[in-house]
């Protein structure tokens, strides 16, 4: 068989150096630097923030600043950000301690006990919880939960507290529906999917063989959860805890909504509180003077190292169990 | 060791308590969506969609500002934070051996669990307060600053999925790497690229926090970055604490839309994923 000469302008040439060599160089320049806009990010939160706040720091000295108990940004000028550092912790804490168990045992259902079918549903549901926008809380929260809480619960209790123990008055506080309790439990609701999601992720982890040999020796369903299951995904389920302390820790909206906001220690367990993102919603835009403008950035500042210390303990234990690899 | 029957009765304990707890935790959702639906479909109407806010305690207007403004927001938010998510995505995924990568990644981890209110204040330090004046850009800004670590997250998990077989047969054709990585590795990935962008879109559309001191807010309609501007999550904000009874009902209708848009976005993610991710 005769092929036909090949013409010499059909030759492809191969491509230019340029286009071999350089392109990977400029390629990888380009994406190396997009990638460092995370570093700048993470790094620039905490340098701007020190920043902002680091007159009115300065003026109350690092400590003076944060275990300040004074508040007032209209006669005395003067900065103390203890009664929001309390807050933010008691609500996060407690709301914490009210949603891990009911996301466990979400996660556990999820995972060992549901039908493949009812399992998909509430892995959608945990999804979707977790993207109700926070505002959204909020009006329930003002609306209907506040209500319905003091109702129930605060009136009841302040009646039978003031006839039959008034020593209790002090702890229980104002009844009005608006106060710390009320604030907990919207933020407990709130990072239900936290928790849930990855302890579920880590649950699926635990190897079959593991569970079927326990089975084997005739545990019943609740024995191999004792005794496999959770040792095995404790670590997991302790960082999904982290992570959604770090989410209640930086909850603005829904916290502020229903909060009452009294920056006035001692907290009771019905009267009003503040948290610290609460008091950067809601002051910062008002702020006139060039001290209290600092110092709500100086809250900021603290709330970046609390936030940034809880992140990065949960983050370093996902990398060491390698689990939310896929979650975003 | 307890007798046959104290064990099962113990274990069927167990799974009631699971199923309690369970319910217990689907419960808030079921509210919320509820109670939302119940006082917010009401108040939908044209005039929501179609008018602006009226002055306070007169009845009727609506949200068009604050919806357009979501809009804006979010899409100047989503093209500047694309890039930059994208690209982090690409190098954690695509150059494993990077000498950045295993700081990058729990440091990403990270700056996605910071309170979305610090990035707004990030946003109104850079911007507000050198410009001297609130702006939708900002509020956009704060918005780039929320997706990236999550657009960033995505776009490694997704380009992981890809087989590595197909780098292979790129790079055996003599393909360079970055024409790989263009052509081969993120056309497979797509849906999954887009996936995540979705799901940043929806997380910060949300967000009202950094926008109180960033967009600011605005009642008239305006398409201007550099004016302050209106955001579906501030309006409801704003009027779920003012004293108005017609500003409530319009706060409820607000809280539909956007979990509308939420439940839009999320049903429209998984579509896109059909069984991959």
């Amino acid at each position: 068989m005769q092929q036909a000469p090949v013409q010499p302008s059909r030759i492809k040439r191969p491509p230019s150096a340029l286009y071999r060599l350089l392109g990977d160089r400029i390629f990888f320049a380009v994406i190396l630097l997009l990638a460092l806009s995370i570093v700048a990010l993470t790094l620039g939160l905490g340098y701007y923030l020190y920043l902002g706040g680091s007159q009115t720091i300065q003026k109350e000295g690092f400590w003076g600043f944060l275990t300040g108990t004074t508040w007032d940004p209209a006669l005395k000028l003067e900065f103390g950000i203890w009664p929001y550092v309390v807050g933010t912790l008691i609500t996060s804490m407690a709301a914490l301690f009210l949603s891990v168990p009911v996301a466990l045992a979400a996660a556990i259902f999820a995972a060992e006990y549901a039908p493949r079918w009812l399992a998909g549903f509430i892995n959608y549901l945990v999804d979707l919880m977790a993207a109700v926008p926070s505002v959204v809380y909020g009006i329930w929260g003002i609306f209907v939960l506040a209500p319905f809480l003091r109702q129930v619960l605060y009136l009841p209790v302040f009646l039978w507290a003031s006839e039959n123990a008034p020593w209790l008055a002090p702890y229980l506080g104002n009844p009005s529906g608006y106060g710390m309790f009320t604030a907990v439990v919207v933020l407990s609701s709130m990072i239900i999917p936290f928790t849930a999601a990855l302890s579920r992720d880590v649950i699926q982890l635990v190897p079959a063989a593991q569970r079927e040999g326990a089975y084997a020796l005739g545990a019943t369903r609740w024995e191999v959860m004792q005794m496999v299951i959770l040792p095995y995904a404790r670590g997991g389920i302790f960082a999904g805890a982290m992570l959604a302390l770090g989410r209640a820790l930086g909850e603005t909206m829904a916290v502020a909504m229903v909060i009452g906001n009294g920056n006035i220690l001692p907290y009771t367990l019905f009267g009003p509180a503040s948290t610290m993102p609460a008091v950067i919603a809601l002051e910062l835009k008002e702020a006139v003077e060039d001290l209290h403008y600092s110092a709500i950035i100086g809250v900021g500042f603290y709330l970046f190292l609390i936030a940034f210390i809880v992140n990065a303990v949960a983050s370093y234990l996902l990398h060491k169990l390698k689990v939310g690899e896929q979650r975003a | 060791m307890r007798s046959l029957q104290a064990r099962y009765a113990r274990d069927r304990l167990i799974l009631l308590v699971v199923v309690i707890g369970t319910i217990l935790a689907a419960l808030p959702l079921a509210l919320v969506l509820g109670y939302a639906l119940v006082n917010g479909f009401s108040s939908l109407n044209w005039d929501f969609f179609t008018k602006g806010p009226k002055p306070p305690g007169e009845l009727g207007g609506g949200m068009a500002p604050a919806i357009v403004g979501t809009l804006v927001i979010t899409g100047t938010g989503l093209l500047i934070a694309m890039p930059f998510g994208i690209g982090a995505g690409i190098l954690l995924a695509e150059y494993p051996d990077n000498r950045l990568n295993p700081t990058l990644r729990p440091l990403s981890d990270t700056l996605n669990g910071m309170p979305a209110i610090l990035k707004g204040l990030l946003a109104y330090v850079l911007v507000v307060k050198t410009q001297g004046s609130f702006s939708g850009l900002s509020g956009a800004l704060a918005m780039a600053f929320i997706m990236v670590p999550i657009i960033a997250k995505t776009t490694e998990s997704v380009l992981k999925l890809v087989p590595w077989h197909i780098r292979e047969a790129g790079l055996a054709l003599g393909l360079p790497r970055w024409r790989v990585i263009l052509s081969l590795v993120l056309p497979a990935a797509r849906g999954g690229v887009v996936t995540g962008l979705l799901l940043a879109t929806a997380r910060a559309a949300g967000e009202a926090a950094p926008l109180i001191f960033t967009a600011f807010g605005n009642t008239l309609l305006t398409l201007d970055l550099r004016q302050p501007m209106d955001a579906l999550p501030l309006r409801l904000y704003a009027y779920a604490i003012s004293p108005y009874e017609d500003w409530h009902r319009q706060a409820w209708a607000a809280a539909v839309v956007l979990l509308g848009l939420i439940v839009m976005t999320s049903l429209l993610a998984r579509w896109f994923t059909r069984g991959r991710l």
